[in-house]
């Protein structure tokens, strides 16, 4: 911001002519009150902010969410621990991978179960494609609200590829519902490393191809450098994660401080910036993508045949072959399916770094099938209750670029 | 023209073409709320390319659309701002339920959510899945066109009762 | 079936690495607010993955303060604030996971409450605590003293009732029929 006497001279005032009125304050008292949202294409999914304006700067806000809650936590408390897990892919719908991945360990954890390498191996997999995928477009939309609509279009095209290779994991593209408690759903198939590497090296080319577009772009970096600025203080007040408190200069990736899966075994760095602007959000997460790549050809290289179910008899879904032809088999199915097994008592939370940022779940077993509680920490609450004081004193089209570059979830907001 | 001078003929002929050019120039208001608006998302791009069918030019203002794309969750805190988006549409408009929870809850029947937006506004084209794949999407704006072109909408209807009311 | 099993490291050796340091932290902990903690539940004694420390509701700003500054501990990144319904007196239990940057480990402090009492609320320490601390009051209806901005925040303002309660019907819908107007008074 300029000085006001400088602002002042650059207006070429008549000589002698006194101002009266503060240059910033255009409107004199006049305010006006926008009401963004909750339908509004700037704020992604249904979120809602009101802004006071003092012309085209936004001197108070608030901001609101709640407009798709599906009481996601309640409904943990009704179903059973394997019901569950269709609930997460409705998380944070960009990477529901993850969610289901965080979700499923968090329940292993609570019964002591540990499942086999050929599983974790899929699992790290699944969840570096979904980190790929969410950041493609974190990345396209923050592009598309700032005007770059090609920039979209290229990510999109990579992310339709990403999912075909969903697809051949599970069958769906967005809500997966592919791990289960102790296992996943269907082995991934024949050569699907081989395919996996091709879209791998692939995507590096696309992201090559993206970052040469938008990088070094004049109007990108005039309307992200140095926009809504998130300083490392105020992050660590309120409690960012991610990429977004590593673009501030946060030293943290919960894949490398507390290692789960085999994390530990693989090599990546942590991207870390310092500024905390629109802009390093933006390179966080495109040097983010390129670690996830090396993840990901890591793990094609190191994935081997074997099982992919735990033996432990407590959560392991019956093979069908048992079900089709022995009525045991059938009994036990059946069972299995309508009471849920049982979780020991305990309590324990789990984190994993999901795209956005720490996911923990919280979960309280009271030795039932069902939860007695189902906490989710979703990071998209946190990092929205930073966009107040983050926009407060910035222009009201900043504040679109602000929003998008924090990636708010709505279904992750909301649960 | 009849011998009577009336222009019966000519008139549902024009219809028919006003009918035409209606559905082929669909501008969606995309209602996206949660998980089915990135699928709509993905239709919209390049792989998918609605603008095939003459609908890529998405409208977020409702005076300016006439097709109600109900992507996604519809809560009851949200039923109210649907309803609001809704009536400010100018006829004709048409409404497509995208998804299973703008249908009927699906699998979230809970304190929350409304059970199906049908219980708000009326539906023309009901498309299931959680979320439905693009080409879920596709094929319902061709069931929709087919329906624009035939006046079977329920915002067409309406207006052909009002019509008929007025001769 | 056995359901006291120890709770899987799933990964990472937790106890192994951090079991010293919990306990040397505990015994601080107990000096500095001996009559304030009621309760340390361990691992692996207790199933839980990191250690619960219930403490007295006035003092829980206290304790988080400590635990945020003091040398050593460090827990400076408040992960989470949620609360539970345990359906006995005292009722709601709130609970702060804590994680600390330095040392890579977790914490969690519990608080018990009863229906219709407060606790003081952690803003004043952590400003992001405002929205978590709106949405257990939104919840649960646990009040919280102090708190700048205590309204509902999930729900509609005008929705009667807390829906976590485990007596709130899962399917206890409540209709309005026009939305939640601009507030002009937060804008001041």
């Amino acid at each position: 911001m300029k000085e006001r006497k400088d602002r002042v001279a650059q207006m070429h005032l008549p000589a002698g002519y006194q101002m009266e009125h503060d240059p910033d304050d255009l409107w004199g008292d006049a305010r006006v009150i926008v009401n963004i949202g909750p339908t509004h294409p700037a704020m992604h999914g249904a979120l809602r902010m009101v802004a006071k304006l003092n012309g085209e700067t936004i001197e108070k806000s608030y901001c609101e969410f709640g407009f798709t809650h599906r009481a996601k936590e309640k409904l943990g408390e009704n179903r059973t621990f394997h019901n569950f897990i269709v609930y997460t892919d409705r998380l944070n719908y960009c990477s529901a991978l993850i969610n289901n991945v965080t979700y499923v360990r968090a329940v292993e954890k609570l019964m002591g179960v540990e499942v086999p390498d050929r599983c974790i191996w899929i699992r790290m997999i699944c969840c570096e494609l979904a980190r790929i995928t969410d950041h493609l477009i974190c990345v396209g939309i923050n592009a598309v609200d700032l005007g770059a609509f090609s920039f979209f279009l290229y990510g999109f095209h990579q992310r339709e590829e990403a999912y075909t290779l969903i697809e051949k994991l599970c069958g769906a593209r967005l809500t997966t519902s592919y791990p289960r408690v102790g296992g996943l759903m269907a082995d991934a198939p024949e050569g699907f490393e081989k395919e996996l590497k091709a879209w791998v090296l692939k995507t590096r080319e696309v992201i090559d191809e993206m970052d040469e577009l938008l990088t070094n772009n004049k109007i990108w970096l005039k309307r992200t450098v140095g926009i809504s600025v998130f300083d490392k203080e105020k992050c660590l007040q309120y409690s960012y994660t991610g990429p977004n408190a590593r673009a501030a200069g946060i030293d943290i990736d919960l894949r490398r401080d507390q290692p789960c899966m085999f994390y530990k075994d693989v090599e990546f760095d942590v991207p870390i910036s310092q500024n905390g602007d629109v802009y390093d959000r933006y390179m966080i997460r495109i040097a983010e993508m390129r670690q996830s790549l090396n993840i990901l050809s890591q793990c094609a290289d190191r994935i081997k045949k074997g099982s992919i179910w735990t033996e432990d008899k407590r959560v392991r879904i019956p093979d069908k072959d048992i079900v089709h032809n022995t009525m045991e088999g059938m009994i036990y199915h059946f069972k299995f399916f309508m009471t849920g097994f049982d979780v020991p008592e305990g309590e324990a939370y789990t984190q994993f770094e999901a795209a956005n940022g720490e996911l923990g779940f919280y979960i309280v077993s009271k030795g039932s099938p069902r939860a007695h509680r189902m906490r989710i920490r979703g990071p998209s609450v946190w990092h929205y209750q930073g966009l107040t004081p983050m926009v407060e004193g910035e222009k009201i089209a900043d504040m679109v670029a602000g929003l998008g570059s924090i990636n708010v979830i709505a279904g992750e907001l909301d649960r | 023209m009849g011998k009577d001078g009336s222009l019966g003929y000519l008139t549902t002929r024009l219809d028919d073409f006003v009918n035409w050019g209606r559905k082929n120039a669909l501008w969606p208001l995309p209602f996206g709320t949660s998980c089915c608006g990135i699928e709509m998302m993905a239709s919209l791009c390049s792989d998918y390319d609605m603008s095939r069918f003459g609908a890529e030019v998405v409208r977020f203002s409702p005076r300016q659309s006439d097709l109600l794309i109900v992507a996604g969750i519809i809560n009851l805190k949200m039923a109210p701002v649907l309803k609001v988006v809704y009536d400010q549409m100018r006829d004709p408009k048409f409404v497509m339920s995208f998804g299973a929870c703008a249908s009927s809850g699906g699998i979230f029947n809970v304190y929350s959510v409304l059970q199906g937006i049908d219980t708000l506004i009326p539906v023309d084209v009901y498309v299931p899945g959680c979320p439905p794949a693009p080409e879920g999407l596709i094929h319902a704006l061709m069931r929709l066109q087919d329906l624009v072109a035939k006046g079977e909408t329920h915002s067409q209807k309406k207006l052909a009762a009002f019509k008929q009311k007025d001769a | 079936m056995d359901v006291r099993q120890p709770i899987a490291t799933n990964g990472g050796d937790w106890l192994t690495k951090f079991g010293e340091l919990w306990k040397k932290q505990l015994t601080q902990i107990n000096e500095s607010f001996g009559s304030s903690v009621q309760e340390v539940r361990m691992p692996p004694e207790y199933p839980t993955d990191v250690p619960i420390i219930y403490v007295q509701k006035e003092s829980i700003i206290d304790v988080l303060k400590f635990l945020k500054e003091q040398p050593g501990f460090e827990y400076g990144f408040l992960a989470d604030i949620t609360a539970t319904d345990e359906e006995i007196d005292p009722r709601f239990e709130v609970v702060y996971n804590l994680f600390s940057h330095q040392h890579k480990c977790r914490i969690r402090l519990k608080v018990r409450v009863s229906e219709g009492e407060e606790v003081p609320t952690a803003t004043s320490i952590w400003l992001g605590a405002n929205w978590a601390e709106r949405e257990v009051f939104d919840m649960y209806g646990v009040k919280f003293k102090g708190h700048p901005d205590l309204r509902r925040i999930l729900m509609d303002s005008r929705w009667v009732g807390h829906p976590l309660r485990k007596d709130y019907p899962l399917r206890g819908y409540q209709l309005f029929t026009d939305s939640e107007p601009v507030d002009p008074t937060l804008l001041e």
